[in-house]
């Protein structure tokens, strides 16, 4: 090596941290931050305007923040705290150096600027398109532009990532197969490429027909290729959160994966069954064959939803089968009481978990059903469900290794612990609420993206029943709620950057310490093959399916009453 | 710290697999079975399945459609922008527009009766939403979806946007009869 690269290793946790990853991840995670407040902002304006009774803002700035509230939460908060895992689960998970680290930062400008475009182009008020930028809805060159110029980064830095894992392996820093969490990083990499591929095929266009260049770009063709892109990004979400459930249940516990080769053929599945999930955005369409649709929208078997199923068992799992082995072995459930439920990093991952689960999960598979579909398509039960997988889910999980990261990344003592306790907790309470109250007003047919339900000067109104609007009120009551945690996080993460209280970083050298089994580990199995390690996990992977049975039939009975179609 | 770390067998893909993770396993699949089940059994079984009828269509020709339709079928005008209600006979084509900022015309159909009710539309996409039954059906420019409909409630309906269609979005809305 021409400049000998710099490592650190961290003396609470034994991390080894490379200069250039570091600050890499430091520079990622603080955009992130920054997208997160600005959406945030605009979040709180945005829930106090569905919220009927308050109903804040103007029409035009309703949806004008609307189209950026998606964009700077799903895609740019999103993808960049998405960028620093990859960058921690190659370089610091496997103790090398990060690959090209001049690259990586052309990856952050790119993806910056990209981001000023895109968001100036919205609030000057040129692309008031939504994040779906339905055509033939034009929006400025600059909206789709900036769009790009996001992406491209963020395929920059997915290279970047699957390059660090071929400097590992050739320089020899880590023996046998990469860890579990990289692996799950590198299933959210994978599902990037797809995805971002299918951004550019679609995207591109659009832009060559904003400027002109091109005349027509067919509607469906735009939704089938468009969702590509829109829902496979959020299967990156999935198997990043998935991979970082994983990371701190091994950072928290000490749990080992109660099997590798089942966690990881769970992630496998990601890979081969997500990818054309954009089927389910195209039920309620025309233009496409309802073989198609039900062919497409579960593969016959539904396995990324099984896949989902394994790693809600097993994370959980892991957990109880670790504290087992401490010694809290009293009935089904003591493993979980006596879990540290004061420590943010844990309290946030296990909400995510379940709110993942159980608002996100079943209420996302309802809507991926053909027929059922129908009485959700575009109503506010959708924006319920992806805040509760992307929020309550990713955010959450993202939340939480966050308080993992603060000391050990940025060697500062979390200002306020006491306030970190709390945050988790206040932030899925919120998240939680709003997101149970949008899928009722949903299931009342209360629309997405509208401005008005009591449709003000119009000719023929009509009157939703008055639950919708109470539905509404306590979505509006949770948003706050949630707002507040995620204000509380902005502060706590900040305030800890600039005022936390410096720690022992380790001192820089330019050897590396490599991974090195110990012999007994390589020796000893994992010990619980035979038995029933996990029996409280179990009884309560049961409770999730009976909900989800029950749910399930529920609508089905509930689509029966409604008009014969055919 | 054992998934942030290489596991510690070298050959981890032979090792066993605890009872608890087969066992759900073989559950979850089971459950996946049923669900994906039940969407051909609905088709087969169940009277509500959105049709995939669709053709292309140039926008200035479903609107021709529509008019002599409107011609034909009219019985009455409403609101002060006299737009007409439409009573066509069971069985037939039955003409819906979407486009900024309303639906046209307004349909009364017959409760028990089916009719070939055709959606598209002029301009943007937009969102065809029945309440209070929430039916919900995406229409685009430059399709015609046929989806056949059967009302099984007598009352006046409304017909909402659900989707973003602009700003005047949320005041598309309007109104369907069942005698």
């Amino acid at each position: 090596m021409a400049t000998a690269a710099q490592f650190r290793i961290c003396p609470r946790t034994g991390l080894q941290f490379h200069k250039s990853a570091e600050t890499l991840i430091k520079v990622n995670a603080v955009a992130a931050v920054v997208a997160l407040l600005v959406g945030g902002v605009l979040a709180l304006l945005i829930t106090l305007t569905r919220w009927q009774a308050v109903h804040l803002i103007d029409a035009d700035n309703f949806y004008l923040f609307l189209t950026a509230h998606g964009l700077d939460m799903l895609v740019v908060w999103i993808i960049f705290f998405e960028v620093a895992v990859l960058y921690f689960c190659s370089s610091t998970l496997l103790r090398c150096r990060l690959a090209t680290p001049r690259l990586a930062w052309l990856a952050w400008i790119l993806m910056v600027v990209g981001t000023v475009v895109f968001n100036t182009t919205i609030f000057m008020g040129d692309a008031t398109v939504m994040m779906t930028s339905y055509v033939p809805m034009p929006a400025v060159p600059g909206f789709y532009l900036g769009l790009i110029l996001f992406a491209v980064g963020a395929l920059v830095a997915c290279f970047i990532f699957l390059g660090t894992l071929v400097v590992a392996k050739a320089e020899k820093t880590y023996e046998g197969s990469i860890p579990l969490v990289t692996f799950g990083a590198l299933t959210a990499c994978i599902i990037a490429i797809f995805t971002i591929a299918s951004g550019a095929i679609i995207l591109i266009p659009t832009f060559g027909w904003s400027i002109g260049y091109i005349k027509h770009i067919d509607p469906a063709m735009y939704r089938v290729i468009w969702w590509a892109f829109g829902h496979s990004s959020q299967q990156i979400n999935v198997s990043a959160h998935v991979a970082v459930w994983y990371a701190i249940a091994a950072i928290v516990f000490g749990a080992k994966p109660m099997s590798e080769r089942i966690s990881r053929t769970a992630f496998f599945l990601y890979i081969c069954f997500l990818q054309l999930a954009s089927a389910h955005h195209i039920l309620a369409d025309p233009g496409v064959g309802t073989e198609w649709k039900v062919f497409n929208t579960s593969y016959a078997m539904y396995l990324a939803v099984l896949a989902s199923m394994i790693h809600g068992l097993t994370v959980p799992g892991a957990i109880e089968v670790a504290q087992r082995e401490k010694g809290y072995t009293k009935g089904l459930f003591e493993w979980l009481r006596k879990a540290p439920w004061g420590n943010p990093v844990f309290s946030g991952m296990f909400m995510s978990l379940i709110g993942f689960g159980f608002l996100g999960g079943i209420s996302g598979v309802m809507m991926g059903t053909e027929q059922l579909n129908m009485i959700i398509h575009n109503t506010i039960y959708v924006p319920g469900h992806f805040h509760a997988t992307v929020v309550l889910g990713t955010t959450l999980a993202f939340m939480a290794m966050t308080y993992f990261l603060l000391p050990t990344l940025f060697q500062r003592e979390i200002i306020n612990p006491g306030l970190a306790k709390l945050q988790p907790y206040i932030f899925a309470l919120g998240m939680g609420l709003f997101t149970l109250a949008f899928m009722g007003a949903g299931t009342l047919g209360v629309p997405r993206r509208h401005w008005d339900i009591t449709f003000a000067g119009a000719a023929m109104p009509y009157e939703f029943p008055g639950t919708a609007l109470l539905m509404l009120a306590i979505g509006g009551i949770g948003g706050i709620i949630a707002v507040v945690g995620g204000a509380l996080y902005i502060w706590l993460t900040v305030g800890t950057i600039l005022f936390g209280k410096r720690l022992d970083a380790g001192a820089y050298t330019t050897t590396i310490s490599p991974l090195r089994m110990p012999v007994q580990a390589a020796l000893a199995g994992h010990g619980h093959g035979g038995g029933f390690a996990a029996p409280g996990t179990f009884v309560f992977a049961l409770v999730f399916l009976a909900a989800f049975v029950l749910y399930y039939f529920v609508n089905w009975k509930y689509l029966s009453t409604v008009w014969g179609l055919s | 710290m054992s998934a942030i770390l290489p596991p510690p067998q070298r050959i981890w893909w032979k090792q066993p697999v605890d009872k608890v993770e087969i066992l759900w396993i073989v559950i979850a699949f089971v459950w996946c079975m049923i669900m994906f089940f039940m969407m051909p059994y609905w088709h087969l079984y169940g009277k509500q399945n959105l049709s995939s009828e669709t053709y292309k269509v140039r926008p200035e020709l479903f609107a021709q459609a529509t008019q002599a339709m409107v011609d034909k079928y009219t019985v009455r005008t409403e609101t002060d922008l006299k737009v007409p209600v439409v009573a066509p006979p069971a069985g037939s084509d039955v003409y819906l527009i979407a486009r900024l900022w309303d639906w046209w015309p307004i349909l009364e159909l017959e409760a028990g009766k089916t009719y070939r009710l055709n959606l598209s539309s002029m301009d943007y996409q937009h969102g065809f939403s029945l309440q209070p039954e929430n039916i919900n059906i995406q229409v685009l420019p430059g399709y015609q979806h046929v989806v056949n409909v059967t009302p099984n409630r007598t009352g006046t309906y409304h017909i909402v946007c659900n989707e973003f269609c602009g700003i005047g979005h949320h005041k598309m809305a309007s109104r369907l009869y069942v005698k």
